[in-house]
């Protein structure tokens, strides 16, 4: 049904590091889950429409006018890493 | 047979807003970091994206400009990847497959290209947040979100391109269109236009060979550069009987070449979904036509009015209509000073060169349509000579400074007295007897020869029309 | 001394009619409130964070108000919130590791509307992390037990919402519903809880789980309160576009007390296997209840019922893979001590940040999305989502309300179905078709069945909360279900002998509420 290749793949994707028995575990549960989901193959959808999102909503948009932004101390309160008000990570990897 | 070159491009255009594409966060440039943001284009937990209105105008306007066709409803998608300058970890754009249309398609844009003028096809325009800004300090990146949610635009072309050069006009003739419709100030090198090219080879009749897209192209000059580079990288790796990779190229503007970017990682898997945050976008025929009925004059419609309204020659009405600071420069100039010929000599001319030579736009030289007009009403009434016009021009264009205030520094003011330069006629008809005798004789280069004395005597600042009358009258009377 | 119920479990309206005979102030409720916590958060474990401080200072602020004929709505009347509605300066944890040290800078939509309406806002509800559960045992901060029975469940994900309102440990509550999540836990706790239609509450502010499905609710002791809540915090909302520019009607007023007339369809479905007997039993006898009180109640079909249930974990993870992608260590939140580069840092911060349920359905999210998979699982599931909505518009054609239960089971064990992740989606069964069509339902107590309390669901079309609110409010008058109260609510010992802070056992606690310091 989907294989442990699968599941390095989606962890990757996911941006999700795993242990291989995390590996071997997810296998068998998400296994089972998308066993349970794949029911649904048994459908005739032809042109069945996929659901619009939203339906009732007033789809209002918004005037081009300037509001408040948070200062500079909100944007980075809850930040893991702040240097000379900017977020730092560890560095981006290019060629540059 | 040589292969012919196929190049594609997409261009990003930041929208001319004054708030962001999904909050009021105002768009600006050089702020402290992070002091441009809210919740929403911080991608907070709990926040929500909100149309701005805006910016669907200047798509729409957009699409008309260059006559798409627009779509009554359009979706937003989730554009799935991670990047710290992307605080959501995806980006809402719009994606295009089956029966699903962005905002705008099939356009095409007539472009002038060696002489002819010839339609670019326009493959969609559609629209979407911009992210924030990575910038590298050692072991660290550091992030700002003051630009992420900035409304951005993205046209794309068909692979209608067949040079470098062609590229590179293309996209001059664009941002001239988009600056003109008012839809973005459209420059390249403070990152308002930006633009990634696919290209190709491919034998004449053959299918697409495979492409390569060039990012990081940062003026119109890096782009037909970059180009150049990239179609003889291909040519070369054609010629030694290999296969061109599909790969994303950086180029380097210190290096001139172009670089294959970052390590070999799979393709990207965008996963892309209709954004469930956002209602489909509903664009009738009624906002339509009021979009249509604003729209700015685009380039082609002023070229026409300066050549049937001021009169202009076609190379003139071509040349300052070529962007939209330009323009508008000579217009006003023309409302001051109702000489429009005259204007467009002096901005095609002496004006150009020197923004050509300096590197800059008429819009960063400290010169206003009222200092020209009053430049060149010094001229008309005779003050001021052509010659030391353009001296005084030059400094004008440098420093800022008022015509009246360099003439009058420099002492350059026009002598128009007729007495006093009578005087100095009779001094040169008595200094140079045989040039006289030869003026006589009906030899009318002589003419020249005193009037370039009596300049001369005056430092330049003879009125010369009144020099040749008074000259002709000197020697007509013996 | 003894007087009928407590102040803490007497519904709002009736703490409103108090306030304006002045018997009593905001202040003596939220004392008794207090004191109930003290007593039974050691072991229910309802909250993950109180504000005390500030709530007294809210009281005094009303003390002198309230009995004012212009007091606003909810004026002096304690609330909880769940823990995934962000609220400025206060912790919003989502029950997660990954957001445990996160204050948010701005308060959500509901929130300012409660505060508008007088409510006074005591504390952060635990819940199921990011809202993805059905038992409150996903909390990273540890479970909520079911005041009812302290060995089972409360229901998820807003199990600390319905527990606090069962226990009296706030006298309403907001949660929040994307597959049942405020009524399963409303049902096992013997509670009102409401999913109103998907765009009558604003979104904004909380944090989402599955954006297409996601709504916020109220819980209440009874009907009135909670359509005295939904009033207080339903409207369109410019900073949530699909929020609804509908009108909101005077829910509490628009109450009638009668059924009569009404054409109610029973699901068929939701009969079928699965249903516990004594659950079938009480629904049931429920359903005759409202034949008594003149309504006809007949079968009727949704032929696409068991297939929702499948759709629905197709769509809810995927959009939720998506909207965690945002949890990465970047600019908020968790991020993994060691990491010497950039990958790292996001795979390693997730991994640590995220608990299993969380995880499982990132994944599932991820590949249902991913390319060569889009069409046969994301289209799919949203293709069987318009054959579900259809089945419920053909149903309100000949009914103005649809009966069903809420849960197959009344509340189970703790730990029973931890280790059987699809034995705990199924206890979704009838409460997710709802979020897949966007309409509101209710679930209102019904029965008890081994002493744990049962649930009745009332469904109704979109936007028709008033007729949704207004079976359920006859039910309940016909009924007295609804005012039973846990055991487990009342301190052993009289209030002069109880100790201040009920017995807590702080090791089995994992999490630190700003309780301990205020304590």
């Amino acid at each position: 049904m989907i294989d442990d290749l699968a599941v390095a793949h989606v962890a990757r994707l996911s941006r999700l590091e795993l242990s291989p028995q995390e590996v071997a575990q997810f296998r068998a549960q998400l296994g089972e889950i998308l066993a349970y989901v794949r029911t649904l193959d048994a459908l005739e959808l032809g042109d069945v429409p996929p659901a619009a999102p939203a339906p009732a909503a007033g789809g209002v948009l918004r005037e081009d006018i300037v509001g408040p932004c948070l200062t500079q101390e909100a944007a980075v309160a809850n930040a893991p890493a702040v240097l000379n008000g900017y977020f730092a990570v560890p560095a981006v990897i290019t060629d540059e | 047979m040589t292969s012919e070159t196929v190049i594609g491009l997409e261009v990003h255009v930041q929208l001319a807003t004054a708030s962001k594409m999904f909050c009021a966060c105002a768009v600006s440039f050089g702020a402290p970091p992070n002091t441009l943001t809210c919740p929403v284009c911080l991608g907070l937990p709990g926040s929500l994206p909100v149309l701005n209105r805006r910016a669907v105008e200047l798509g729409i306007r957009t699409a008309l400009a260059l006559g798409c066709r627009l779509h009554p409803e359009s979706q937003f998608h989730r554009k799935n990847y991670y990047y710290p300058d992307l605080p959501k970890n995806y980006q809402i754009s719009q994606y295009e497959y089956k029966g699903h249309p962005p905002l705008a398609t099939g356009g095409a844009l007539s472009v002038p290209l060696g002489g002819e003028a010839r339609a670019v096809s326009i493959r969609r325009v559609h629209l979407e947040e911009d992210t924030g800004k990575l910038v590298h300090d050692g072991a660290a990146s550091l992030v700002d979100y003051n630009r992420s949610g900035t409304p951005l635009m993205e046209v794309v072309t068909e692979p209608d391109l067949r040079s470098p050069l062609e590229a590179r006009l293309f996209l001059a003739h664009l941002r001239s269109v988009l600056q003109f419709a008012e839809v973005t100030s459209g420059r390249l090198e403070e990152g308002t236009l930006r633009c990634d090219a696919n290209l190709s080879l491919r034998l004449p009749g053959q299918p697409y060979g495979t492409r390569t897209e060039v990012k990081n192209m940062n003026s119109l000059r890096s782009v037909e550069r970059a180009l150049r580079f990239e179609e003889v990288r291909q040519r070369e790796i054609r010629a030694r009987g290999q296969a061109v990779v599909q790969e994303t190229r950086h180029w380097d503007e210190d290096r001139q070449v172009t670089f294959s970017s970052r390590e070999k990682e799979e393709a990207q898997d965008y996963r892309y979904f209709p954004e469930p945050d956002l209602v489909p976008l509903t664009v009738d025929a009624g906002w339509i036509d009021r979009v249509r009925a604003e729209l700015p004059e685009l380039p082609a419609a002023r070229r026409r009015r300066y050549i049937e309204v001021f009169e202009l020659p076609e190379h003139d009405a071509t040349v300052l209509t070529t962007t939209r600071p330009m323009a508008e420069f000579f217009e006003q100039a023309a409302r001051l000073f109702p000489q429009p010929k005259v204007i467009s000599n002096w901005l095609i001319g002496d004006v150009s060169a020197y923004l050509n030579a300096a590197g800059r736009e008429i819009d960063d030289v400290p010169v206003r349509p009222e200092s020209l007009a009053g430049l060149l009403r010094l001229i008309d009434a005779g003050v001021l000579s052509g010659r030391s016009a353009k001296e005084v021009l030059e400094e004008m264009l440098r420093t800022g400074r008022a015509a009246d205030a360099i003439v009058a520094e420099r002492g350059l003011n026009q002598i128009s007295d007729e007495g006093m330069l009578t005087a100095v006629v009779q001094e040169v008809i008595a200094e140079h007897p045989g040039p006289v005798q030869d003026v006589r004789a009906g030899k009318d280069q002589a003419v020249t020869f005193l009037v370039g004395q009596v300049m001369k005597k005056t430092r330049g600042r003879a009125n010369p029309a009144l020099v040749h009358r008074l000259l002709r009258e000197r020697l007509s009377s013996g | 001394m003894s007087r009928g119920p407590a102040l803490p479990d007497l519904p709002a309206w009736e703490l409103r009619t108090l306030y304006r005979r002045r018997e009593t102030s905001p202040t003596e409720v939220l004392h008794e409130v207090f004191r109930r916590i003290d007593a039974n958060e050691g072991r229910i474990h309802a909250y993950l964070f109180l504000n005390r401080e500030a709530a007294l200072a809210e009281a005094s602020r009303w003390d002198g108000e309230v009995a004012r004929e212009d007091a606003p709505s909810l004026a002096g009347i304690p609330v909880a919130i769940k823990d995934n509605i962000c609220m400025q300066g206060w912790p919003t944890t989502c029950g997660s590791r990954m957001l445990e040290q996160f204050k948010p800078p701005y308060d959500a939509t509901v929130a300012t509307r409660l505060r508008r309406a007088g409510a006074i806002l005591l504390g952060k509800a635990n819940l199921d992390e990011f809202a993805m559960g059905s038992s409150t045992e996903n909390s990273a901060f540890g479970p909520t037990r079911n005041p009812w029975d302290e060995t089972r469940v409360p229901g998820g994900t807003s199990g600390g919402p319905a527990a606090a309102v069962a226990a009296g440990e706030a006298t309403l509550a907001l949660g929040s519903d994307t597959g049942g999540s405020i009524r399963q836990p409303a049902a096992f706790c013997g509670v009102i809880g409401l999913k109103p239609t998907y765009g009558r509450v604003s979104r904004y502010g909380l944090v989402a789980f599955a954006s297409s499905l996601d709504q916020i609710g109220p819980l209440a002791r009874d009907v009135k309160d909670a359509a005295l809540l939904l009033q207080a915090i339903a409207g369109w909302d410019p900073a949530d576009s699909t929020s609804a520019d509908v009108d909101v009607p005077p829910f509490a007023e628009r109450l009638t007390g009668t059924i009569r007339g009404l054409r109610l369809g029973v699901v068929r479905e939701f009969f079928a296997q699965g249903l516990d007997a004594g659950v079938a039993d009480a629904v049931r006898a429920a359903i005759d209840t409202c034949r008594e009180l003149g309504a006809s109640c007949e079968e009727v079909s949704l032929p696409h019922a068991s297939y929702a249930l499948p759709a629905y974990y197709i769509i809810a993870p995927a959009e939720a893979s998506s909207n965690l992608a945002r949890y990465a260590g970047v600019h908020y939140g968790y991020r993994t001590p060691e990491a010497a580069d950039l990958e790292t840092m996001y795979s390693r911060t997730r991994r640590e940040g995220f608990g299993a349920e969380v995880k499982r359905r990132i994944m599932l999210g991820t590949y249902a999305l991913s390319a060569g998979y889009y069409e046969a699982f994301y289209l799919r599931a949203q293709q069987v989502r318009t054959l579900v909505r259809r089945d419920f518009a053909a149903a309100f054609e000949r009914f103005d309300a649809l009966l069903g239960p809420v849960t197959p089971t009344a509340a189970f064990r703790l730990g029973e179905k931890v280790d059987d992740p699809l034995q705990m989606y199924l206890s979704d069964v009838y409460t997710v078709p709802l979020n897949l069509a966007g309409i509101p339902g209710i679930s209102v107590p019904c029965g008890f069945v081994g002493g744990l309390p049962v649930g009745l669901q009332v469904i109704g079309r979109p936007f028709d909360e008033v007729t949704v609110l207004n079976v359920a409010h006859a039910f309940e008058r016909a009924t007295t279900f609804h005012a039973a109260r846990p055991p487990l609510a009342h301190p052993k010992n009289s209030p002069s002998l109880a100790p201040r802070d009920g017995p807590v056992d702080r090791e089995k606690r994992r999490a630190q509420t700003s309780e301990d310091s205020l304590g």
